[in-house]
C-alpha cells in the first residue's frame, strides 16, 4: 500500500487506484465529472480533477495518475483552481442553469462544484451558448437535455458495463457533440429496457426517464 | 547474424540491383532525347496531364523518337508544371522549363525536340553546369537547399521500382538486415534524428522503447494524415518517391521486431494512396517485403489505411481508434503507443519525412547526418512556403538555418515591394512572428522558444496588407472545428476565442475582451487533453504579444490598421484624380454601388458596397483614384445626385 502527501497529510492508497480516487478514499475531495471508480482507460475528459504532483511542471489530471509511493500532491494550489474555475465556467457558459426546474436540484455535481470552487452559476465574462432544441426525445423513454450535458461520458460507459454494449453514444464532433442513441432499427444494437443506469449516474439532470 | 545468411541476401538483391542498373543505363544511353515531366498531384493540378498529351501528340505526329518518364514533384511550386528536356544530340545539357503549358509542350516538341532550339527565353535554368546556359545551382532556391528525404524526388519515376533501386534504393535494407538491430537503433539515436510529426521526439529512442516493450504482433505506422491546410510534403513525398518510404518502414519493423505495419494515408490524396500501394506490391513482388525478406528470416506486410480527414486523427490515440474502427478522438498518455498502441500493442508511429530519412542516415553513417543541422535539431527541415513570397513551394534546408535566409535568399522575399509583416509557423497551430525574429534560426527548439513550433512544417508568410487578429480568427476557424469535442477546454473554450476574435474583425470589440483573450488562451493551453487544444491559441497568444497595437485599434478605434477586416474598412474614390467621365468602376461594380456625381465624377453608395474592391482593380492606373480607408466614418462624404425620374 503506497503511502502518499496530499497536501501535506499523509494518506494510504490502494496499489496500482488512481491518484483521484485515493484521494476521494481518504475523504480528499477533487472535483471531478467524467470518472468512474474502476475504469480502465479513464477518459479524463472534464478537466476538472487538476492537482500539481511535485516534480511536475504542470497540473496534471488526478484520474490518470496511478499512485507511486512517497507521491508529494497539492489540490489546492493557485494554478490548480484557476484551471478548475476556467473548465467550470467554460461548462457553465453552455448550460441552461434553471436549477429550479431541475430534477438533479440539490444532487448536482455542478452545483457541488460551483459552491466548493467557491463562484456562482452565472457565469458574468462568457456569453452563453445554447443548443437547441431544450430536450431530445429520440429514445423511447428517455429525455436528453444538451444545455444541460456535461459531456462526461458516464452514461456510455455504465451502460457499456451493465449490457456489454452502449445504447448511448457520441454523436457530431467538436462544439456540436451531443449524447445521442442508436436507432431501435438497428439490429446490431440491444434493445433499452430502461434499466436507468445512465440516468443514475448521470452527474447532472441530463438524462430524464420520461413519466409514460 | 552469419555470414552465410548475409551473403544469401546480397545475392538476392544483386540480382534485382543489376537489373535495375541494366534498365537505368539502357534508359540513359539511349540516344534519343528524354522529357521527364512532374507529374505528381501539383503537377496535374497545373495542367501536367495535358502537357503530358501535347508531348505525346507531337512525338506522334511528327514521328520523333524521344521518351517520356514521369516523375514526381521537385517542390518548385511557381514554376509548374515542370518539365526537365534532356536532348544529348542537341549539345545543350538537360533544361529545366517551367510553367510548361500544353501550347509550350508542343511548341518545344517541334523546335526543341525536332529542330535542336532550345528557345533561350523559355529556359528558367541548366540542370547542370556548363558554358551555354545558367544553371540553377546558380540560383538560391535551388542551391541553398540540402536535399536528404526529397533527394530523389522529381527525378525518379514513383510507379518504377527499378528507377528508385537504380539510384541506390533498398541499399540500407540489406544493410540493415546484416545488422544487427540494436545498430540499427544506434545508428538512429547517433543520427540525432527527432520526429517530423511534430513533438520533435527522438525517433532512436522511440524505437528503443518498442523494442524492449513486452508483447508480440508490434505495429509500425507511417503517419501520412497530414491534416494541416496549406501543408504538402508528406502528400508530395508519398507521390515523389514512396520507396524511401517504405524501405525506412521495413527497416524500422525490422529494428523494433515488428512484422505487420500500416501507411495511414488520407482518403484525399488518391493519388498518393494508389502510388504507396503500387509501390507496396512492387516491392512485394521484388522480396523486399513478405515473407521472407531477401531471403532472410524477417516477414513485414505493409498495408494502407485510408484516414476519414479528420485532422484530429492525425495525433496518434486518435489516428489508432480511427484505424480499429472507433470514432476518432485522442486519449490520455501515458499508457504511450511504444507500450500500448494499435489494438493495445505496441506501436511506433512516425511521420512520414521521419522513416525518409531512415535509409539515407544508414547509407550514408549516423555522423554524417548529425553533422547536417545543429547541435540539438541535426538533419534537415521540410516546409511548404505559401503566402506572400516570390517563390513558393517546397523548401528542404538544414535545420539551423535563419528565417531570414529562408524567407528572403531561398523563396525571393516579398513580391510587389511590400514590406515583410510576419511570418506563421508550423501549422494552424503555430505562432505568428514579427520581423524581430527573422534571425531565429529554424530548428525544434528555437521555434518553440519563440512561440511558434516546427509543427508540420507549414509556413505562411504576411506581408503589411494582412491583419493580424483576422489571421488570428482565421487559424482559430480552422481548429475550432478540427476539435474532437471530446474535452471540456478545446471544446468550449475554443469556441469562445473564435466568437470574440470574430466580434474584433466585426468592430464589436469591448474592453476586458484582450484580457479574456488571454486568460482563455492560457487556460486551454494548459487544460486540454491533447496537443490540439493545448496548441490552438498559439496563433492569438503570438499575434496578441507581438500585434497587440493591431487588436486595440480594432477595439478602440473601430479601425483596421491593415485595411482587411471587411466591416471596418470603405471605398471612396478621390474626386481630384478620379477622371470626368471615365465608367471603368461603375461597370465592374457587381452591385451597382458607384454612382455618377452632378459633375461626371464617381461616388460609391456606402450602403451598397460590400467591398469587394473591383473598383480598385478597373480604375486605369493614371487615375489611380479609389481609396480605401479604415475607420469607414473616414469616407468623405460626397453627394448622390437624387434619382432622375
Ligand atoms: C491534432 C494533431 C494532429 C497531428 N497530425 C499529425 C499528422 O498529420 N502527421 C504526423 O506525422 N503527425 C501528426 N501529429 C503528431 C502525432 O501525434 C505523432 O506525434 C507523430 O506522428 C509521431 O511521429 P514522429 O515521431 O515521426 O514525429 C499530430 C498531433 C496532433 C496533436
Ligand atoms: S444540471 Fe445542475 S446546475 Fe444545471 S440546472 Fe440542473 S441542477 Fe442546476
Ligand atoms: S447525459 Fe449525463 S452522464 Fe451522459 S454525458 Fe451528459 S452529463 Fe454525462
Ligand atoms: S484537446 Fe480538443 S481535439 Fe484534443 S481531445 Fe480535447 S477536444 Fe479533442
Ligand atoms: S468595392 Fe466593390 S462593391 Fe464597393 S464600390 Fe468598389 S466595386 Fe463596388
Ligand atoms: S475526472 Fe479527471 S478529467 Fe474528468
Ligand atoms: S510543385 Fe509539387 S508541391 Fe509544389
Amino acid at each position: 500500500m503506497p503511502k502518499i502527501l496530499v497536501d501535506d497529510r499523509e494518506i494510504e492508497a490502494e496499489e496500482g487506484s488512481t491518484l483521484l480516487q485515493a484521494c476521494l478514499n481518504n475523504d480528499i475531495y477533487i472535483p471531478n465529472l467524467c470518472y468512474v471508480e474502476g475504469m480502465q482507460y479513464p477518459s479524463s475528459s472534464c478537466r476538472m480533477c487538476f492537482v500539481e504532483i511535485k516534480g511536475q511542471d504542470k497540473p496534471v489530471a488526478a484520474c490518470v495518475v496511478t499512485v507511486r509511493e512517497n507521491m508529494v500532491v497539492k489540490t489546492e494550489t493557485e494554478t490548480v483552481r484557476r484551471l478548475q474555475r476556467s473548465a467550470l465556467r467554460l461548462l457553465l457558459s453552455v448550460h441552461r442553469v434553471d436549477c429550479k426546474n431541475c430534477q438533479a436540484n440539490k444532487k448536482c455535481e455542478l452545483q457541488r462544484i460551483a459552491k466548493f470552487l467557491k463562484i456562482g452559476l452565472k457565469p458574468k465574462k462568457l456569453e452563453q451558448y445554447l443548443k437547441e432544441p431544450e430536450i431530445v426525445q429520440e429514445h423511447p423513454c428517455l429525455d436528453y437535455y444538451p444545455n444541460r450535458c456535461v459531456l462526461c461520458g458516464k452514461c456510455l460507459y455504465v451502460c457499456r458495463k451493465q449490457h456489454g454494449q452502449s445504447v448511448l453514444t457520441f454523436a457530431k464532433r467538436g462544439f456540436e457533440t451531443i449524447i445521442s442513441f442508436y436507432g431501435q432499427d438497428d439490429e446490431s444494437k440491444f434493445e433499452c429496457e430502461g434499466c436507468t443506469v445512465c440516468v443514475d449516474i448521470c452527474p447532472v439532470g441530463a438524462l430524464i426517464m420520461r413519466d409514460l | 547474424m552469419n555470414p552465410a545468411n548475409h551473403k544469401k541476401i546480397d545475392q538476392a538483391f544483386g540480382t534485382i540491383h543489376a537489373e535495375a542498373l541494366q534498365r537505368r543505363n539502357a534508359f540513359k544511353t539511349a540516344p534519343v532525347p528524354k522529357i521527364h515531366i512532374g507529374m505528381a498531384t501539383c503537377g496535374i493540378a497545373s495542367g501536367a496531364l495535358e502537357t503530358k498529351k501535347a508531348f505525346e501528340e507531337v512525338l506522334a505526329e511528327r514521328n520523333l523518337d524521344a521518351r517520356i518518364h514521369t516523375v514526381g514533384c521537385l517542390g518548385h511550386c511557381y514554376a509548374e508544371p515542370v518539365v526537365i528536356i534532356d536532348h544529348p544530340d542537341s549539345g545543350f545539357p538537360p533544361i529545366f522549363y517551367h510553367e510548361v503549358t500544353a501550347g509550350k509542350a508542343k511548341m518545344l516538341a517541334k523546335l526543341f525536340i525536332e529542330e535542336g532550339d532550345p528557345r533561350f527565353e523559355h529556359v528558367y535554368g541548366a540542370m547542370e553546369a556548363n558554358d551555354l546556359i545558367p544553371s540553377v545551382m546558380d540560383f538560391s532556391r535551388f542551391n541553398m537547399e540540402k536535399r536528404i528525404v526529397m533527394e530523389k524526388c522529381g527525378y525518379i519515376d514513383p510507379e518504377d521500382i527499378y528507377d528508385y533501386i537504380a539510384e541506390g534504393g533498398y541499399a540500407a535494407l540489406v544493410k540493415a538486415l546484416q545488422s544487427n538491430p540494436d545498430e540499427i537503433i544506434q545508428a538512429a539515436q547517433n543520427a540525432g534524428l527527432r520526429g517530423r510529426g511534430g513533438a520533435g521526439f527522438s525517433t532512436g529512442r522511440k524505437w528503443e522503447l518498442a523494442q524492449k516493450a513486452a508483447g508480440k504482433d508490434k505495429f509500425v505506422i507511417c503517419n501520412a494524415d497530414e491534416g494541416d491546410p496549406g501543408a504538402y510534403m508528406d502528400r508530395t513525398i508519398l507521390e515523389s518517391n514512396p520507396h524511401q518510404v517504405i524501405e525506412g518502414m521495413a527497416i524500422c519493423a525490422y529494428a523494433v521486431g515488428a512484422s505487420k505495419a500500416i501507411v495511414y494515408v488520407r482518403a484525399e490524396y488518391p493519388l498518393a494512396v494508389k502510388l504507396v500501394t503500387k509501390a507496396i506490391r512492387q516491392a512485394e513482388e521484388q522480396g523486399l517485403l513478405g515473407s521472407g525478406i531477401l531471403g532472410s528470416s524477417f516477414n513485414l506486410e505493409i498495408d494502407v489505411f485510408q484516414g476519414s480527414g479528420a485532422f484530429v486523427c492525425g495525433e496518434e490515440t486518435a489516428l489508432f481508434r480511427s484505424i480499429e474502427g472507433y470514432r476518432g478522438t485522442p486519449r490520455h498518455r501515458p499508457p504511450f503507443p511504444v507500450e500500448q498502441g494499435l489494438w493495445d500493442r505496441p506501436t511506433v508511429i512516425n511521420n512520414v519525412k521521419t522513416l525518409a530519412s531512415i535509409p539515407p542516415i544508414l547509407n550514408k553513417g549516423a555522423d554524417w547526418y548529425r553533422n547536417i543541422g545543429t547541435e540539438n535539431s541535426s538533419g534537415t527541415a521540410i516546409f511548404s512556403i505559401v503566402g506572400n513570397v516570390v517563390h513558393p513551394g517546397l523548401v528542404e534546408i538544414p535545420m539551423g538555418v535563419s528565417l531570414r535566409t529562408l524567407i528572403f535568399d531561398i523563396c525571393g522575399g516579398i513580391p510587389n515591394n511590400k514590406k515583410f509583416k510576419a511570418v506563421q509557423i508550423g501549422g494552424p497551430s503555430g505562432g505568428c512572428l514579427n520581423e524581430d525574429f527573422l534571425d531565429t534560426p529554424v530548428d525544434f527548439d528555437s521555434l518553440t522558444a519563440a512561440g511558434a513550433m516546427m509543427g508540420s512544417g507549414g509556413m505562411v508568410v504576411m506581408d503589411e496588407d494582412t491583419c493580424m487578429v483576422e489571421v488570428a480568427r482565421y487559424f482559430l476557424d480552422f481548429t475550432q472545428h478540427e476539435s474532437c469535442g471530446k474535452c471540456t477546454f478545446c471544446r468550449i473554450g475554443t469556441h469562445h476565442l473564435l466568437k470574440i476574435l470574430t466580434r474584433l474583425t466585426k468592430g464589436e470589440g469591448r474592453e476586458g475582451d484582450l484580457e479574456l483573450l488571454e486568460v482563455l488562451s492560457a487556460d486551454i493551453k494548459n487544460g486540454s487533453l491533447c496537443g490540439l487544444g493545448k496548441t490552438a491559441p498559439n496563433p492569438v497568444i503570438t499575434s496578441l504579444k507581438y500585434f497587440k497595437d493591431e487588436y486595440e485599434a480594432h477595439i478602440n478605434e473601430k479601425r483596421c490598421p491593415a485595411l482587411m477586416c471587411r466591416a471596418l474598412t470603405a471605398f471612396y474614390f478621390d474626386l481630384d484624380l478620379c477622371a470626368r467621365g471615365c465608367d471603368a468602376c461603375a461597370t465592374c461594380c457587381p452591385v451597382d454601388a458607384v454612382f455618377t456625381t452632378r459633375n461626371r465624377k464617381k461616388g460609391v453608395d456606402q450602403e451598397l458596397c460590400v467591398k469587394c474592391g473591383e473598383c480598385v482593380v478597373a480604375c486605369p492606373p493614371e487615375y489611380d483614384a479609389v481609396r480605401k480607408v479604415s475607420p469607414p466614418d473616414l469616407v468623405p462624404i460626397i453627394e448622390k445626385p437624387s434619382e432622375k425620374t
